[in-house]
Parts: C-alpha cells; sequence; structure tokens
C-alpha cells in the first residue's frame, strides 16, 4: 500500500511530536485541532498580537513551550508546510474510518488508515454545595482566561482542589498579581510524604512542585492541606462570596472571595475514543474507567492510536514522549522503518514518568467519600441542573444503579457537556447511594457530537 | 437450579412486556416478566417519543384509542409521570398531492375521534408563526401529543413490580419450550421459569422465539436516528412531521417540556445485533439537520447535542405480530411493532391480559395475527 493517511488530533504536545516524527519518516499527516492555535492546554499560545515573553507565560516551562512552538511552526512551514492543518476544527464522530470535522459551520469527513487521538485532559472535578454560581471555574478555565486573554477569573480567588495544577496556577495568578485569597487542598500533608519515592522518579519537577508551594506561601498566601469543602457561598444575583472549608484539625473556616477556581487533578478526555468504539477498563488506582490501550498507545481497535493526557496523565512532557511512540507505533504497524533504540529509550523514559504519575495519584487523590457526603441539595449536574438528591432517590426510589440508566431516568449527565464534568462525580453518588462498587456502575456511553454541532453546518464534499 | 413458577411468563421487558405484566396482575394472574438488560432499555427507550394516533392505519385505530385511555391515565395508574404532553401533533405537506393524502386520511379516520382539522399554509403559519414558507397545508390532531420514552416503559415495570409480578432484570433467555402444558423458560445462567401460558415481548429478538415454534416472521432490524438540540424556551407546541417522498427527507421532531427539541429522520441503520449497539451514522444526522430547517428555519440557529439510536423490529408490512400463536396453545406473541409501538404500549399490555385472562379481546387485533404470514406463504 502506499503511505498511510495518518490523522491526529489535537496540537497539543502529544499532537505536535506525532506530527513530527511522522513527517521526519516521510509522512504527510493532517492535524485537526479546536484551538486557534497550537500548543494545547498547558503551552497554549497566546493570540497572534499579544506578546508576553515565554519566561512570563510559561516559568519554568518555558523552554519546553518554547521548543513545542517552534517544532510546530517548522512543521507549518512558511509556504505549504509539511502538514495539513486544521485549526479551530472540532472533531465530532468518526464512522466507518472517516473521521468527521466541522469548522465555521461546515463539516466533512475524513478518511484515515490510522487516527491518533491526542484529546489530552481536562479537570476533574466534584460538586460542591453551590458551585453552579457564577464565578466558579474549572483550574483548567482559569488559566486559559489568565494564559489565552491575561484576565484573572476574579478580584480575589480560592483555589479549591488538589493535585499539581492547583498550585501551579494559583502561583502563576500570583505572578500576575491577582490576589489569591487561598489554595486549599483536599490531599492531606501526609500522603505527599507516603508518595515520596515515587514522586522522587521525578527529582526536577519535584523540585519545581516543592517550590511553587514555598513561593506561595512567601507571598502570603494561605496554604492548607487535607481540607474537606463544605460549600461555596454566594447567590443567583452575586455569584459566589466565599468559600467554607473544614480544615485538617475538623475546625470550621471561611474564605471571602468573588471566584473559585476548582480542580482534582485531570480526567482524559475519551469521547472520541468511545465512538472510535475503543474497548475501556476500569482504572482502580484513579477510580475511573480509560480506554484500553496496550504498547505504544495502541487501542483494541486497528489503526486507532492514543496518546498523551488522552490516554494516561503524564502531564506534558510524557505527552511529547506518548505523541512520538504513538507515531513509531503506526508508522511500525504500516511497515514503515522505524528504529528501534528511539523506540526503546522512549518507552524507558516513558516509565520513569509512569512511577511519578503514580506517585502524583498516590499524593492527590480523588476524594471519593466527598460524593458519599455531598448534602442532598447539593448540585451534581450543572447542566441539567440535578441535585445529590435527585440523584440518590433516582437509584434508590427506581433501582438505577447504573450511569446510564440513571442518565436515563433523571437526566443527570444528559445535558450539553455529556457529563465530561459530573460523570465520574455521579457515578461516585451512585455507587455510594447503591451500595454497589465503582467499576459496577459503568461509565456513561460516549454519544456524537463531541461538543454542540450546529444545525446551521453544511456539508462539504 | 432455582424453578420459578407463575400463570404467565413474559419474555421481553419493554413497554409491551412491562404493561402487560402491569394488566394481567390486575386481573389477578400471577407474572414473571424477564428481560435481558432493564426495563425499557432497546426500542422502548430510545424511540422518539411519539403518542400520536393521526397516521396509523385505520385498522389500528381501535387499539391506539384504547391505549390512549391508558396514557390519559398515566399518572394515576402507574404512579408516576412518564412527561406525557398532549399539545396535538401537526403533519404538514408540502406538495398537492400531500394534502390529498392528509384529506383522504381525515375521511378514512372520521369516526375515530381524532378531531382532525385540515390548515391551509397561511392559516398554519397565522396559528404557528415559526412555519417555513415552503409549508403548503397541514392536518392537526389536537389531542395527540408525546411523551418520554426513557421514563415511560421503566415506570410501568415499577407499577407492575408494585402490584406483584416478579421481574427479573438482566435474564438472558437461551431457549423457550414447551413441555407439556407448560413452557419451560430457560436462562443462560441455568434458572429456569415455567408458566402454562408464555407472551413473547421480545421486540426485535421476537422473530427468534416465534421460529422456534415454527412461526417465522419476515422481521428486519433497524436503528432510528435521532437528534436532540440544546434547551431552548418552549415555543413548538405539537409533535410535527413533515411528510416527505422519501425516507432520507423524513423529519419529525417535539419539543418536550424542558426545552429540548427531538429530532428524528433521516432513515435507519442497521444495528450491531452481536453487541446489541445501534449507532447514528453521521451521514444521517447531517441528512436530518439540512431537513428539519425546511420545516422550522429558526431550527438553524440552534446546535445538537446528542445522538443517539436503537434497535426496533420492522415487519414487511409494518404490522406487529399480536395475538395467540397459531400453532402453540397458550403461546401468545406481541412484538414487531415497526416503529410505531411507543403509544401502542399501554394498549397492548392492556388487550394481551385480557385475552390471555379471558380468552377474547373486545378490541380488533386480528390484521396482525402471526398466521397471516404463514398463509402468505401456503397461497405463494
Amino acid at each position: 500500500m502506499g503511505q498511510p493517511r495518518v490523522i491526529i488530533v489535537g496540537a497539543g504536545p502529544a499532537g505536535v511530536r506525532c506530527a513530527e516524527t511522522l513527517v521526519a519518516a516521510g509522512l504527510r499527516p493532517t492535524v485537526v485541532d479546536e484551538n486557534r492555535r497550537d500548543g494545547g492546554q498547558i503551552y497554549r499560545r497566546q493570540p497572534d498580537n499579544f506578546t508576553r515573553p515565554y519566561a512570563k507565560l510559561y516559568g519554568t516551562e518555558a523552554a519546553g513551550a518554547q521548543a513545542l512552538h517552534e517544532s510546530f511552526d517548522a512543521l507549518c512551514g512558511k509556504s505549504g508546510g509539511k502538514i495539513d492543518y486544521l485549526p479551530e476544527t472540532l472533531a465530532w464522530n468518526i464512522a466507518d474510518g472517516e473521521l468527521h470535522v466541522t469548522h465555521n459551520q461546515r463539516t466533512r469527513s475524513l478518511p484515515y488508515d490510522a487516527l491518533v487521538i491526542c484529546s489530552g485532559a481536562t479537570d476533574r472535578l466534584m460538586p460542591v454545595k453551590g458551585w453552579h454560581y457564577a464565578g466558579t471555574y474549572s483550574l483548567g478555565a482559569s488559566q486559559i482566561a489568565l494564559k489565552s486573554q491575561a484576565c484573572a477569573i476574579g478580584r480575589q480567588i480560592v483555589f479549591m482542589g488538589t493535585g499539581p495544577l492547583l498550585y501551579l496556577v494559583a502561583s502563576q495568578y500570583v505572578k500576575a498579581g491577582a490576589r489569591v485569597a487561598a489554595v486549599l487542598d483536599t490531599s492531606p500533608f501526609m500522603r505527599r510524604v507516603a508518595a515520596l519515592p515515587k514522586l522522587l522518579a521525578r527529582p526536577a519537577v519535584l523540585r519545581n512542585g516543592l517550590a511553587l508551594v514555598m513561593g506561595l506561601k512567601r507571598a502570603g498566601v494561605p496554604v492548607l492541606t487535607g481540607i474537606t469543602p463544605i460549600e461555596i457561598k454566594g447567590s443567583p444575583e452575586t455569584g459566589v462570596q466565599g468559600v467554607v472549608i473544614r480544615d485538617n484539625r475538623g475546625n470550621e473556616r471561611s474564605f471571602e472571595c468573588d471566584a473559585v477556581a476548582m480542580g482534582y487533578h485531570l480526567r482524559p478526555e475519551t469521547q472520541l475514543a468511545d465512538l472510535a468504539r475503543c474497548a475501556f477498563r476500569f482504572d482502580h488506582e484513579t477510580r475511573q474507567w480509560l480506554p484500553e490501550t496496550g504498547e505504544d498507545g495502541r487501542t483494541s481497535v486497528p489503526g486507532v492510536y492514543l496518546a498523551g493526557d488522552g490516554m494516561r496523565v503524564l502531564g506534558a512532557d510524557g505527552a511529547e514522549i506518548g505523541g512520538r511512540l504513538a507515531a513509531l507505533a503506526v508508522l511500525k504497524d504500516f511497515k514503515c522503518p522505524v528504529s528501534d533504540d528511539e523506540l526503546f529509550a522512549l518507552r524507558a523514559r516513558q516509565a520513569g514518568m509512569e512511577r511519578f504519575r503514580r506517585g502524583l495519584v498516590q499524593a492527590f487523590p480523588w476524594p471519593a467519600q466527598q460524593a458519599a457526603q455531598l448534602p442532598d441539595e447539593a448540585i451534581v449536574c450543572r447542566c441539567e441542573a440535578i441535585t445529590a438528591g435527585e440523584l440518590r432517590r433516582t437509584v434508590c426510589d427506581k433501582g438505577a444503579q447504573e450511569a446510564n440508566r440513571a442518565k436515563a431516568l433523571c437526566r443527570v449527565g444528559m445535558g450539553r457537556c455529556q457529563g465530561r464534568y459530573c460523570g465520574n462525580a455521579g457515578a461516585e453518588v451512585i455507587a455510594h447511594a447503591a451500595g454497589v462498587p465503582l467499576e459496577q456502575v459503568g461509565r456513561l456511553r460516549g454519544q456524537a457530537p463531541v461538543k454542540p454541532l450546529p444545525i446551521a453546518v453544511s456539508e462539504e464534499k | 437450579m432455582s424453578v420459578q413458577k407463575a400463570d404467565v411468563v413474559i419474555v421481553g421487558g419493554g413497554i409491551m412486556g412491562a404493561s402487560s405484566a402491569f394488566f394481567l396482575r390486575k386481573r389477578g394472574l400471577s407474572v414473571i416478566l424477564l428481560e435481558r438488560g432493564l426495563i425499557g432499555q432497546q426500542a422502548s427507550g430510545v424511540n422518539f417519543g411519539n403518542t400520536r394516533r393521526m397516521g396509523r392505519p385505520i385498522e389500528e385505530l381501535p387499539l391506539s384509542n384504547r391505549s390512549r385511555e391508558i396514557w390519559l391515565k398515566f399518572r394515576e395508574l402507574f404512579g408516576d409521570d412518564a412527561e406525557l404532553l398532549l399539545n396535538g401533533h401537526l403533519r404538514l405537506g408540502f406538495k398537492p398531492e400531500h394534502e390529498e393524502r392528509m384529506v383522504r386520511y381525515a375521511q378514512d379516520a372520521q369516526s375515530f375521534g381524532l378531531g382532525m382539522q385540515m390548515m391551509s399554509g397561511k392559516a398554519l403559519r397565522e396559528r404557528y408563526p415559526y412555519l417555513a414558507p415552503e409549508v403548503m397545508s397541514g392536518c392537526l390532531a389536537p389531542y395527540d401529543g408525546h411523551a418520554n420514552p426513557r421514563l415511560a416503559a421503566p415506570a410501568i415495570g415499577r407499577a407492575a413490580v408494585r402490584e406483584g409480578a416478579q421481574v427479573f432484570e438482566n435474564t438472558e433467555i437461551v431457549s423457550v419450550e414447551k413441555e407439556g402444558e407448560e413452557f419451560r423458560v430457560t436462562a443462560a445462567d441455568g434458572r429456569v421459569f415455567r408458566a402454562p401460558a408464555a407472551l413473547i415481548t421480545a421486540g426485535a429478538w421476537g422473530d427468534r422465539i416465534s421460529a422456534s415454534f415454527g412461526e417465522p416472521v419476515p422481521m428486519i432490524v433497524k436503528g432510528p436516528q435521532m437528534a436532540v438540540t440544546e434547551p431552548v424556551p418552549y415555543a413548538i407546541g405539537p409533535t410535527i412531521g413533515g411528510i416527505a417522498d422519501t425516507f432520507e427527507q423524513t423529519v419529525y421532531f417535539r419539543q418536550v417540556a424542558r426545552g429540548n427539541i427531538v429530532i428524528g429522520g433521516g432513515g435507519h441503520e442497521l444495528p450491531d445485533m452481536v453487541n446489541r449497539r445501534a449507532y447514528v451514522n453521521p451521514r444521517r444526522t447531517l441528512m436530518t439537520l439540512g431537513n428539519a430547517p425546511r420545516v422550522v428555519p429558526a431550527l438553524a440557529n440552534l446546535s445538537i447535542i446528542r445522538v443517539w439510536s436503537g434497535i426496533e423490529g420492522y415487519m414487511k408490512d409494518s404490522r406487529a405480530a399480536m395475538g395467540p400463536s397459531g400453532r402453540v396453545r397458550g403461546l401468545y406473541y406481541a412484538f414487531g411493532f415497526s416503529g410505531e409501538g411507543f403509544q401502542l404500549g399501554p394498549g397492548v399490555g392492556d388487550v394481551m391480559a385480557e385475552l390471555i385472562a379471558t380468552g377474547a379481546t373486545s378490541t380488533p387485533i386480528a390484521h396482525m395475527d402471526i398466521g397471516r404470514f404463514a398463509r402468505a406463504e401456503a397461497v405463494a
């Protein structure tokens, strides 16, 4: 056969390195990306007319960001380029070996021999009473506001949740001159100590993380660990007015603020893998369903590959390696020559990162117990305004012990985000109310379109 | 090995099976209802949600009317809400022959109480200003409406349980056999269920069981192609179906109380019967998105947030197999409702319960007799 037609979804670290590796092997991949510019989330590029320097935008990650952007610029070239790049393009469905993409109210289908999904991750969110008030953002969204538009989400901001991003975004806000009222971490400090042997797999990253915490404290930001969120105070008229938590000694404490950024580490964006009919498995460690992957990002579906945080959350540099590995897997599967030395070296580096990843999961656990303690009046599904109490009644009175069944009977996860934000927490609420293991609750089936599709789209032949 | 016994064993827990179980209990018979997945999960749960009578074959209207009476008492009978909205059903024509077709139907169905009113394009646009200028004529059945398929069959199933039916979900059936005067239904895990009467309400899988009793039916499976918009303020009112000359041009929609507009049409796809999944073909989604604004131009301002499909059984002559078996005493069928079963569901349950309990029914269902296929075969 001739050269395989390869489509890469996502122009973040995984997608860019995947494209680069394929181009080096003489292929011309198509790169489909939702964003206006390349870089993905963590290396998001600012709009063309913005001029903040790399060091200011990306801090300790400046060198990585600049290298990635330069690589991508080289792939695009001044004239013609070495890839077909489709920015601001949504991949909304997959069927019969074709990726359906839409851009500017036009849609078309792109046939592929190999599809590499580098869809990245979004915040994993745990509901708290009051999180539907205006002024509650995910950590990722807070970071986008800052990186892309140089805007803060509020005048006085509380960062609540857990995971490395909590400290990173809070630090970026402090650096940008925003008032950070507090950083409130649900993970107990001792978990970090226990995870140290694994975290030492990447001493430089660990050092950077510790420096972020030190920097926050130096800036006078209260940093609390082992907290339990109680409520986001506010009203529909005023939006967010404050955060109430219980600290690690059991004392109730309040922090005034007009915005909250929340996130409990990350969850891979897996809808495209689902629409490609990839098999999923339950990951006990992180308590979520993930696509089954074999070596180097191969999925259960021949011709469909995963790389980056959309497969497993290793962070930006892990994603770069994952993107290269997926490219090598594509090349190997299509009988193109591949350097085994390169392959083994990349796998070895990835193994070290995998150890670190497990350290992070241990240090910053998903606070599953909070779902059980969520008051009945707290909203779980923000799109459809379904409360924990409603969901529990659906489980207990109507016997819905499975995620899709609960969705069918009470609309939880049925709104425009299709459960991407509430799915994890909703499943925990169901499992607890039904008294069954989380795995048994299953996962929400992926349904196209990946994001809302305008009825006015017209098909490009 | 456990053996369960009852007066009637029902195979298939869609809306037909669930309502049959409910009404059999109302008549005092003991019931076992067996469902491979969850109650109302297949065609009963994923269909468009029409509870219209207009447009049905004339011979089906008595059953449809009987069902309507039950729909009207849904909450009272089944103790829960199925989001029934009786805002009327509006059929729209775009050509003179469409109007002729509607006029003829309105005359033929005159005595069935549908209250149909023919309307000119002008009158339609005065009453429903959102309709496209291309709409030439329409027929409004003001008492028809729609309900939520996700809720209806499960609610009936729960009511059946409250009435004392034994419902076994997640119970895959491997065989239905007659042994002496009893039916023996065997589950994949070895459980056995016995009853002197068996009712097959297995939808798209019903033909396999009827064939095993020597009564094959010409049935194919199809997956409807549905889509739904984001919620918007309530504006549409009736369920709307545009008359089309091809399946591909077909489009129909309804706005639910929450505000979302459910859109169907664009033909069907073949489901994956091995994995029991039905997928939406993106090309059909695009066809439907192209067709919808031709009826209501303002739909072009909205986005769809979800598409879905399901597994429905379609008979060659679009009529179900409903009634007693022609070959086996005590065996009954109610399956293959060919994409039109949701509205009929509660009525079918009521009629089947009557038939099984008393040996006869006051509602004419002879046109759905399974024996017609064997007779057609014999003639050929």
